[in-house]
């Protein structure tokens, strides 16, 4: 298995080779994207293979890299979940991006990076050693830098693209420590040597926090989120979607591996950062996604509520198991990967809706779409999907997997700290709120883009995207469903991956009736996805054959909302602000939101005018001072180019003369 | 034999460092040119000495080298220069003596703590003085360059950390290739000598003042 997945690693690497060489030939994107497409499918069927026997860890050591160490790759049930997760979404990606490569106007900007990018991201999981995992994480940075830069010759996407780097570098700089950490003063930099070594909780703690800054700026945690909403829209829209729903992943994969696998021991104290981080970053995520205009930046502010939501859950597993409640913390793991997984798959649905509706009308501010559902009825099926799935709605994936993490917060009564039976309810209740602002954040999303009139002649004269992003986008909408049915095949396909970690699993659902979940017994809770569809396939059908029945069937057609203006304008329609507007009033404080009125004097004919200013306070009080900071330190030291030989040499002398006095008072 | 040799090696190491300190406090740049002209004899003596304690002949060319070129050569062409392009026989300093004097002591003090630390293992108590007494030349040589404002007295400066390192490389038994460091060390003072001279920068400069030399590069705003 492990020689498979290998090679379509090597395989996907050689392509992007190959793509460099492929300038002039004109299938080109064909033929790159649908390469990409079959090795992903392959990787999902080695990762479900390695769930479905519930085989072995198997291991494979490359002679290449460090000469001491060479390149340790392990395929074990973690690594399977997360292969099915990139696997899923890659295929799906490519898949899109057959078609969708051929509104591109610059197709060769992305092509050799693409494919790369997923091997890359292969390559994160399966390495088996800190060196193996660094260099394919910064490859992995660096090939989707390359491709949010596509349209380069925008200055805010240039922008965006710097500020990626920046917190890449910086996220990179940390797991480098966190690794330097585990491996301790004797370098065992394999992850096997990682989890046998010794150390102090407070060295423990340490590497926590430093997964946390590393893995979570590439995830989305706030305050380390500033470059995701604007690095992620400015991709093309299949990339989009592999970064927001497949490399934020593979971020969170980074930090399961260490927090549940390599890191020992874990007091139940750590858990509390990762939970409050994880809820406030749901709520801010979501809040943000709730004020925002731009149908990607939504999507893309979204994705770092979801991503609060998988750190939540990962917090309350940690506290769980920290207190010897295996199950539960089962239970709460089980919720962060499914829950994982869901967010790959809606997310890149809802990415590549707004690709196809960025190719359709060209534009993808909310104030200039509306009525697309007629212009586009088939995406706006799908895209139906995807808005009921990611706002939580039964009998979709979104509510199984944030049904399974209220059932472990209910569970935090058991536990026997008092700090945690405080924080727990506490952030389950930002957890709920962060899912009724995302279901009324998607409303929006949906209603503001699919319903109504167009506000534009461009999403008027709109034309349905084409057959191979339709049929990606089917795919995704078909296994949301599906996940949402039968949740229980899925949960026990992981159940591996959690045995492997936590040494427990949730009880095994495969037997139960009606594929109810029972998560923890079944007098507690249970939920069954099948039933809720059924109910709601009958009573909707019910309610529109009454409907039918009763009312008059013709047609009649008369002036809508003629209140006085027959000739409404589309602008006048309920948009994208006037949804925000409660939300945004009632959270100011928290995005800082700001409005203004200019009224023009009595007699004067001019208009009134009304702007509105949100900012997001982790930029404005932690970001622009830091760099504020950095610049002014740069400016001082620039004096340091500028001085006499003798003076160099006193700089010289006195670093010598310090760190000789160190080394004595240290000896 | 070995208390005899030892206090030999010691008193002529412990020599070594008190021409160091008489090198801070010279003011003319004659006597500082003789006084490391004394000191490069103090090495030369104690790098023999070594090489006649340990049986090491090779050592005795680095001694011979030490002689030739550091105590006369290297002097003499500096008075000839000195001399004859009429630099300013004064030394300028950057502090006064005193405190120069002081932190020399300092630096001795330093160096004696952390080598007899850090050697605490060795056996050869000789081995442990002599690293400890070559650490406090070399440090009394970069503190000479960094508190000296003229060429010459750097160029000084620079030969006697030199000299401190030889004095290590002699005093560590069993360290190959000290013959060939200490040449290459000649050649690359012989190099800075024929740099800063016959280059002439007196005439472009009008002083061999490194001070004045910065304000002649283009990169200053």
């Amino acid at each position: 298995m492990i020689a498979f997945a290998v090679c379509s690693v090597l395989c996907l690497l050689g392509l992007s080779l190959a793509a460099i060489g492929m300038r002039d030939i004109r299938a080109a994107s064909a033929i790159v994207y649908g390469a990409s497409g079959v090795l992903c499918a392959g990787l999902v069927v080695v990762g479900l293979r390695v769930l479905a026997t519930q085989a072995d860890a198997e291991s494979m050591r490359v002679p290449v890299g460090l000469p001491w160490l060479g390149a340790h790759l392990q395929i074990d049930a973690l690594a399977a979940v997360f292969l099915v997760l990139l696997g899923t979404g890659g295929a799906a990606a490519s898949l899109y991006a057959i078609g969708y490569g051929r509104h591109e106007h610059a197709p060769l900007r992305v092509l050799p990076f693409y494919p790369g990018f997923l091997g890359a991201m292969t390559l994160v999981v399966l390495a088996a050693d800190a060196f193996t995992f660094l260099l394919s994480w910064e490859v992995m940075s660096l090939l989707s830098w390359a491709m949010v830069l596509t349209h380069h010759r925008e200055e805010e996407t240039r922008s965006a693209a710097y500020l990626y780097l920046v917190m890449a570098s910086l996220g990179t700089m940390m797991l480098l420590l966190a690794f330097g950490l585990m491996a301790g003063a004797a370098g065992g930099y394999e992850f096997a040597a990682m989890r046998e070594a010794e150390r102090s909780p407070g060295v423990a703690a340490l590497v926590l926090g430093l997964m946390m800054v590393g893995a979570g700026s590439k995830a989305g945690l706030v305050p380390l989120h500033v470059w995701l909403p604007v690095a992620h829209p400015a991709a093309p829209s299949h990339v989009s979607a592999l970064m927001s729903g497949v490399m934020t992943k593979v971020a969170v994969y980074g930090f399961v591996r260490v927090a549940f696998d390599l890191l020992d021991p874990v007091v139940w104290w750590m858990s509390v950062p990762v939970i409050v981080a994880g809820a406030g970053t749901a709520v801010m995520g979501i809040l943000f996604a709730n004020v925002d205009a731009d149908a990607k930046r939504i999507l893309a502010y979204s994705t770092i509520e979801n991503i609060g939501v998988i750190f939540a859950a990962l917090g309350l597993a940690l506290a769980f198991r920290a207190n010897g409640m295996d199950v539960l913390a089962a239970l709460a793991l089980t919720a962060g990967l499914i829950h994982a997984m869901n967010h790959m798959l809606f997310k890149s649905l809802l990415f590549m809706v707004a690709g196809a509706v960025l190719t359709a009308t060209g534009r993808q501010d909310l104030d200039a779409l509306g009525g697309l559902i007629h212009r586009m009825p088939k995406t706006a099926l799908l895209a139906l999907v995807g808005v009921t799935a990611i706002a939580a709605l039964p009998p979709l994936n979104g509510f199984v997997s944030e049904w399974l993490l209220f059932q472990a917060v209910l569970q935090s009564p058991n536990l026997t700290q008092p700090g945690l039976q405080f924080l727990v309810p506490a952030a389950g209740g930002l957890l709920a709120l962060a899912a009724a602002l995302a279901a009324a954040c998607f409303v929006r999303f949906f209603g503001v883009i699919f319903l109504g009139r167009p506000r534009t002649n461009m999403a008027r004269d709109a034309a349905e995207t084409d057959r191979w992003s339709l049929a990606a986008m089917a795919g995704l909408a078909l296994l949301c469903v599906l996940a949402g049915v039968v949740p229980g095949l899925l949960i026990d396909l992981i159940a591996p991956a959690i045995d492997l970690v936590l040494g427990a699993r949730m009880p095994a659902q495969a037997d139960n009736a009606w594929f109810t979940l029972v998560p923890v017994a079944e007098v507690q809770s249970s939920y069954s996805g099948f039933l809720v569809m059924v109910f709601v396939a009958i009573s909707g059908g019910a309610a529109a054959a009454a409907v039918y029945r009763f009312s008059s069937r013709r047609t009649r057609r008369a002036p809508a909302w003629d209140c006085g203006f027959p000739d409404a304008d589309p602008i006048t329609q309920y948009g994208a602000g006037s949804f925000a507007q409660p939300i945004r009033r009632v959270m100011a404080p928290m995005i800082a939101a700001r409005e203004t009125v200019i009224m023009p004097p009595p007699g004067d004919m001019g208009p009134a005018r009304h702007s509105v200013v949100t900012e997001d306070l982790a930029w404005t009080r932690l970001y622009l001072p830091l760099s504020a900071l950095v610049g002014l330190a740069a400016t001082r030291l620039n004096a340091l180019q500028f001085l006499t030989i003798r003076r160099y040499l006193a700089l010289v002398f006195a670093s010598l003369i310090l760190l000789l006095t160190g080394l004595t008072i240290w000896n | 034999m070995d208390g005899y040799a030892f206090d030999i090696a010691h008193l002529l190491s412990g020599s070594l460092v008190l021409v160091s300190f008489m090198m801070i406090y010279q003011d003319r740049i004659y006597a500082l040119l003789n006084t490391f002209a004394m000191q490069a004899v103090v090495l030369a003596l104690a790098v023999a000495w070594q090489a006649f304690i340990q049986g090491a002949p090779h050592l005795y060319a680095t001694a011979a080298i030490a002689l030739v070129f550091k105590a006369m050569i290297v002097p003499w062409a500096l008075h000839r220069m000195v001399a004859r392009m009429g630099i300013q026989r004064q030394v300028e300093t950057v502090t006064g003596v005193v405190p120069t004097m002081l932190a020399g002591m300092g630096l001795v003090a330093l160096s004696i703590l952390l080598m007899l630390q850090l050697t605490a293992a060795a056996e050869s108590a000789l081995a442990r003085e002599d690293l400890a007494f070559a650490l406090s030349v070399i440090l009394l040589g970069m503190l000479m360059m960094v508190t000296r404002r003229n060429a010459v007295t750097q160029v000084v400066g620079f030969m006697s950390l030199e000299n401190g390192l030889i004095l290590a490389a002699a005093g560590a038994q069993g360290m190959p290739l000290v013959v060939e460091i200490s040449v290459a060390f000649s050649v690359l003072i012989a190099m800075i000598v024929i740099g800063v001279f016959l280059f002439r920068i007196r005439e472009r400069f009008d002083s061999v003042d490194v001070e004045t030399m910065g304000e002649f590069r283009g990169d200053r705003p």
